[in-house]
């Protein structure tokens, strides 16, 4: 089964392999450069499985200026170039071709300064999201975006792919987060953009290149913003009977000018596989529970969790159960952060990404069950409510190539319905190759040719991570 | 000059067909408060976004709105108002800086990504801004990002037009998120600091878990004999005043503070956000510079060594604001030279100039100059937007 297209290898670069990797192996030390086949096959996929190819060879640079000196040659030598953090992506942003080289940053994982002060922290762009973060624990400082994947992705990849995460509802995604990066261009020419104040000069490069899922650059650096951590914070458990009943109350908390710091919602489904795996304590005799955790001094997260309580009473909840400790914060925060690995454990699925108006959420959600029932299959709701980003996991069976074509089905009607709703395909995950076919869904041929005008712009001749985002057919040069 | 306000999309989309088929650029106007930002524009005929007003989409339980570009900023803000939600960004409004009457748009204020204080804790227009309509220089209708929080599919052309002041395309319709107010706000004043120990003071209150919303620093003379320090937190009532309490004890190394009243201090935030403390004399340049907040003081000594300035600090001392006589090249060469001597020889910040005579505007840089390939890049992507310079040409850089 294989319903999403690669292009056709170039069989000229093929040809040259050898070549290529000789010139490669004069640039980088002997252990950042990947030749054997069964070394390269750990890079043929990310975390979209179903699909896999071997890249010609793997190079991580370890520093900005070996980065840009692979760049320049892969540049000389027209070959096509796949950008890779740690291949978390779910939506096949870093699957290889085979006339492609990946160009990694696992090797560039320092953290490079950390300045309290003005609350930054420079680190080099192979560094994981959780361990920023940890970097700057001890100061009481934190990095705020918290993708799920935080243990294993990098900044890298959260730049590429403008990730969010559970308290991104209070403190913004990624390009909130990003005041810099030093970047290499398609040529291997090096650029900083932004820098460690809050605004830049010129047009917003630094907003462009955030999402941009490695079609302008590869990033070598960053500068981010720490900010300092709440004094306190305590996620409550709410129990609803009905899905309805807890989107309703979502947008009652948000209509009453109440903005949580995370707002997470799961449904029968998914709440019944995530206590299975980390036993966090959530009930299991509702048809829906949210999350919410509220943040701050001990006196004002009761005060804004008492008004939460009220509305919630307007809404049938059932159950309210507020975190005690430490630990169970932490349970509850595992059992929502290990959704997607839990799931894992029960059957096969794919990942879904659309974001919807929350106003729209029930009727969304009541469809979205529709489609995945009369294709015969199931799925487990999580995501993050306050902002609409649903993530419904359809399961279905890996070595049944039925199921596999059922469940991309269902997926692709359900992100059409995500645009339909007046949302869009994808909040958080990105296109990647997942998605790249329902772009002209979305956007119209004038707008895509925009977007691709502005690509060619960085990367005329279409060498970074060239198969993606975009549909193969129609594209523009700047 | 010539004009022409369309009333509808497909006519704005027309009338830069018509200026394109005539290679006539066209200068795009709003409510005409900013005109005096950025270069001066090369082009006989304005386009006027005026006729395009009205609010399209207002959901405030899904905290967004939209609106026509030439919607009236303080339509928007009275609509938010009545749901008690706001824009965040708190945006400037620049008329008395320039002497400008009319009324600020919401188009304006995504054109030229205007914020203010809060933009500290909060972000800038740019980070509430989620989806635009707008038309290119090519003629084209365009349609970017859209009415969601989160949305990560394809370019974010909304950053990008976010800012590009017209140059990239006539906005004709902006979806911005919005919050809620603010149900209460206080103030604390620290009187007497001197500016390397009143940054101090704002870094300190901003690594704090106090949520400060905003900091700025007045030297001595501008808003009061003494130089003055200010604090803003915002929230609910109850929550207010125990972060006050916490932060009296938080800046209790530096001074003991006091807590402004309300409407006084509402005052002097909205002065501070709109330069007023600088808008005297009229004739002086306004420069605008963001800095890394520790190392502003320096930058401010150091400036003073080689031109007579009038300044204070937003943003924790992150923006610094200067008034320079305009004669010359209003201070551009001193700023510069003063940015790159306070971070040893590298630049800590960027300069923009926000106020000057048209001439001075034409010859000096306004925005900091792009190191080469970040302005072939802009080029490149000017082109790829409006290939025969029709929009605002010259705006931002020579030929951009």
């Amino acid at each position: 089964m294989s319903g999403i297209q690669f292009p056709k290898p170039d069989p000229s670069i093929i040809a040259r392999r050898e070549t290529i990797i000789a010139g490669l192996a004069a640039l980088v030390a002997p252990d950042s450069l990947i030749t054997a086949e069964d070394e390269r096959r750990a890079f043929e996929t990310d975390a979209l499985t179903a699909y896999r190819r071997i890249p010609l060879a793997v190079v991580l640079p370890r520093t900005t200026e070996e980065l840009s000196a692979v760049l320049a040659f892969l540049h000389k030598e027209g070959v096509n170039v796949v950008a890779r953090g740690a291949g978390t992506s779910l939506a096949g942003g870093a699957i290889p071709q085979e006339d492609a080289v990946v160009v990694g940053v696992a090797k560039m994982a320092r953290v490079l300064d950390i300045d309290y002060a003005n609350r930054t922290i420079r680190v080099q762009s192979g560094v994981t999201n959780l361990s920023i973060s940890g970097a700057v624990a001890a100061e009481r400082f934190f990095y705020a975006p918290d993708p799920s994947s935080q243990l294993a992705c990098t900044i890298a990849g959260n730049i590429g792919m403008n990730s969010g995460g559970a308290h991104c509802l209070k403190y913004g995604v990624t390009t909130n987060n990003v005041l810099g990066v030093k970047m290499v261009l398609v040529d291997g020419t090096v650029v900083e953009i932004g820098g460690p104040y809050l605004d830049s000069a010129g047009l917003d490069l630094l907003g462009l290149v955030v999402g941009s899922e490695g079609q302008l650059g590869i990033v070598a650096e960053a500068t981010l913003r720490i900010l300092p951590m709440p004094e306190d914070a305590r996620p409550v458990l709410f129990g609803f009977p009905t899905s309805e009943a807890a989107g309703g109350c979502v947008a009652a908390i948000i209509g009453a000018g109440i903005v949580p710091v995370a707002i997470e919602f799961m449904d029968k489904l998914a709440i019944e596989i995530c206590e299975d795996f980390a036993h966090a304590g959530y009930p299991l005799d509702v048809g829906a529970l949210l999350i919410i955790e509220s943040e701050g001094s001990p006196a004002e997260i009761d005060a804004e969790l008492a008004r939460i309580v009220a509305i919630a009473k307007d809404y049938s909840v059932t159950t309210i159960k507020e975190s005690k400790s430490a630990i169970e914060t932490a349970a509850i925060w595992k059992g929502r952060k290990s959704a997607f690995g839990a799931t894992g454990r029960v059957a096969d699925y794919i990942c879904m990404d659309g974001v919807i108006p929350t106003g729209k959420l029930p009727q969304v959600l009541h469809r979205l069950n529709e489609i995945v029932a009369e294709l015969g299959l199931r799925v487990a709701n999580v995501f993050h409510a306050g902002d609409g980003n649903l993530h419904p996991l359809v399961l279905y069976n890996i070595n049944d190539p039925a199921e596999q074509a059922k469940a991309e089905k269902a997926g692709e009607e359900i992100l059409k319905l995500c645009v339909e709703a007046g949302g869009c395909l994808t909040g958080e995950h990105g296109v990647g190759i997942e998605k790249r076919d329902l772009m002209p869904f979305q956007f119209n041929p004038v707008d895509l040719q925009q977007q691709m005008r502005v690509r060619a712009a960085f990367d005329p001749g279409w060498r970074l991570n060239p198969a993606k985002v975009f549909p193969l057919e129609g594209r523009v040069a700047a | 000059m010539n004009s022409v306000t369309p009333k509808t999309e497909a006519e704005a989309a027309e009338a830069v067909n018509t200026a394109r088929a005539a290679r006539r650029p066209l200068g795009i106007e709003g409510g005409g408060t900013r005109a005096g930002l950025g270069r001066p524009v090369a082009a006989q005929t304005r386009l006027s976004t005026r006729g395009l007003t009205g609010i399209t989409l207002y959901e405030p339980s899904e905290l967004v709105i939209s609106a026509r570009a030439g919607t009236p900023l303080n339509e928007i803000e009275a609509a938010l108002k009545d749901k008690n939600q706001a824009l965040a960004f708190e945006p400037m409004d620049h008329r008395a800086l320039y002497g400008t009457q009319g009324e600020p748009t919401l188009g304006g204020i995504a054109a030229g990504n205007i914020s203010g204080p809060r933009r500290i804790s909060a972000g800038a227009a740019r980070d509430f801004l989620i989806g635009l309509r707008f038309v290119n220089g090519r003629g084209e209708i365009i349609k970017t990002g859209g009415r969601v929080m989160k949305n990560v599919t394809g370019l974010d052309l909304v950053k990008l037009l976010c800012g590009s002041h017209g140059t990239l395309g006539v906005i004709t319709e902006a979806t911005f998120k919005v919050l809620p107010h603010p149900a209460s706000a206080a103030t604390l004043a620290l009187y007497g600091l001197a500016d390397g120990k009143a940054v101090a003071a704002l870094c300190a209150a901003l690594g704090s878990p106090l949520f400060v919303s905003a900091a700025a620093h007045l030297p001595a003379g501008l808003a009061t004999p003494e130089p003055l320090t200010l604090f803003r937190l915002e929230g609910p009532q109850a929550s207010v005043d125990e972060r006050l309490s916490a932060l009296r004890r938080t800046l209790a190394p530096f001074e003991s503070g006091e807590a402004l009243a309300p409407d006084y201090a509402g005052a002097l935030w909205r002065a501070i956000r709109n330069i007023v403390p600088l808008v005297s004399p009229p004739d002086a340049a306004i420069w605008r510079i963001s800095v890394q907040p520790t190392r502003a003081p320096k930058f401010v000594d150091l400036l003073l060594k080689q031109v007579a300035a009038r300044y204070y600090y937003d943003w924790g001392g992150g923006l610094v604001w200067l008034s320079i006589a305009a004669t010359g090249d209003a201070g551009a060469a001193a700023v510069r030279a003063a940015l790159v001597q306070a971070g040893n020889g590298q630049t800590i910040g960027h300069a923009t100039l926000v106020r000057a005579p048209d001439d001075v505007r034409r010859t000096v840089d306004v925005f900091e100059p792009l190191a080469a390939p970040l302005l072939k890049l802009t080029k490149d992507i000017k082109a790829s937007f409006d290939p025969d310079g029709i929009l605002n040409p010259g705006r931002m850089y020579a030929g951009i």
